[in-house]
């Protein structure tokens, strides 16, 4: 086995990427990959209960980097599936307690024992970004179509390009269809027009959300909900399927009542 | 009211996000300011009107975008020197 690391990032924060890496990995997982997520928003640790496993951690992330613990024991397998796991945050450092090359080693150690390496990335561009970018071997820039979102986005998208870690896939999240269509939201292809990178998913603002993360259960495990469906595509595309995106600005009515519940 | 600004015709939001953004980020990519372009301008007009006439009126200097690249495009007029009537 020889992993690739995905790494999500996007300048802003609250765009999604915890939820989104929780998702994805679940995507990945749900089609028999092994994977492991590393939260690298260290001090700021939020992928644990994203993903309903905060009761779990014993060790961290800077736990592993500083000998205290092997590799193995700081992965927490998540139950409801075969080969998911995570390496939590350290939520009591900052992020110097991790540097660049030690999340090479990290990621070369463990690109032997599994299918994929997701790291959720902090906000930002300074040093927790650039521990999280370090051993990506594909990076995807999350966005909203909101003005301060789509900068950051650019911003760095063109980092990344610089580091030779380009070219990055976009991700599209919280769209709302109304908006869009009465003129008051950016729409897919302005976003993709302004930034100018290949898109890999576009995901509709979805209340499912909200409860899944109270509940501690991506929606990805279950795909009746628009948001977890949109994860699950983008799962499927890094496994190079290729899946049509979701129609989201022409979602029709009754798409839209059955996405409602749950 | 959101229908009657509608009938007045005030401009959708997306549209302003859209022509804004365009602008900013040309400037975040390029790290280049509109007066520093202006100055350029003047510039690039200086050196050329010492090798041939230009109507400096009539130059324009522009930054376009060509997918996550930036380029400058000069529209720069010539006068006719030739067409001149002799004698």
């Amino acid at each position: 086995m020889t992993a690739s690391v995905v790494t999500v990032t996007s300048g802003k924060g609250g765009v999604g990427k915890t939820t989104s890496v929780a998702n994805i990995a679940v995507g990945l997982a749900s089609q028999g990959q092994r994977v492991v997520c590393i939260d690298g928003d260290i001090g700021l640790r939020n992928l644990d209960v994203v993903l309903g496993l905060e009761n779990r951690i014993v060790y961290d992330l800077v736990d592993v980097v500083e000998g205290r613990c092997r590799l193995r024991q700081a992965m927490i397998r998540d139950k409801r599936l075969p080969e998911l796991y995570l390496i939590p945050a350290a939520q009591t450092r900052d992020k110097s307690a991790v540097s660049p090359s030690d999340m090479v080693h990290l990621c070369d150690e463990l690109r032997q024992e599994c299918d994929w390496i997701l790291i959720d990335s902090p906000a930002g561009i300074e040093r927790g970004f650039r521990n999280s970018i370090a051993a990506a071997d594909k990076v995807l820039v999350m966005t909203n179509p909101e003005v301060s979102a789509v900068r950051d986005a650019d911003r760095v998208i063109g980092i990344l390009d610089a580091e030779e870690k380009g070219p990055a896939s976009l991700i599209i999240n919280r769209i709302k269809p109304a908006m869009v269509k009465r003129g008051d939201m950016l729409s897919v292809e302005d976003v993709l027009d302004l930034l100018a990178i290949q898109l890999i998913g576009i995901v509709p603002e979805d209340e499912n959300v909200i409860v899944a993360s109270n509940r501690g259960t991506p929606m990805a495990f279950d795909d009746k909900s628009r948001a977890g469906q949109a994860f699950q595509n983008i799962a499927k595309r890094l496994l190079g399927e290729e899946v049509p995106f979701l129609d989201v600005e022409n979602q029709g009515f009754f798409q839209r009542i059955f996405s409602g519940r749950k | 009211m959101d229908f009657l600004s509608r009938l007045v015709g005030h401009k959708k939001s997306a549209g302003s996000a859209k022509e804004r953004l365009q602008l900013v980020l040309i400037h975040d990519r390029t790290d280049l300011t509109p007066s520093a372009l202006d100055a350029m301008k003047d510039e690039l007009i200086e050196v050329i009107s010492r090798y041939v006439e230009i109507d400096p009126t009539a130059v324009s200097i522009n930054i376009a975008k060509d997918g996550r690249s930036q380029r400058l495009v000069a529209d720069i007029p010539m006068r006719n020197t030739n067409r001149r009537r002799v004698k």
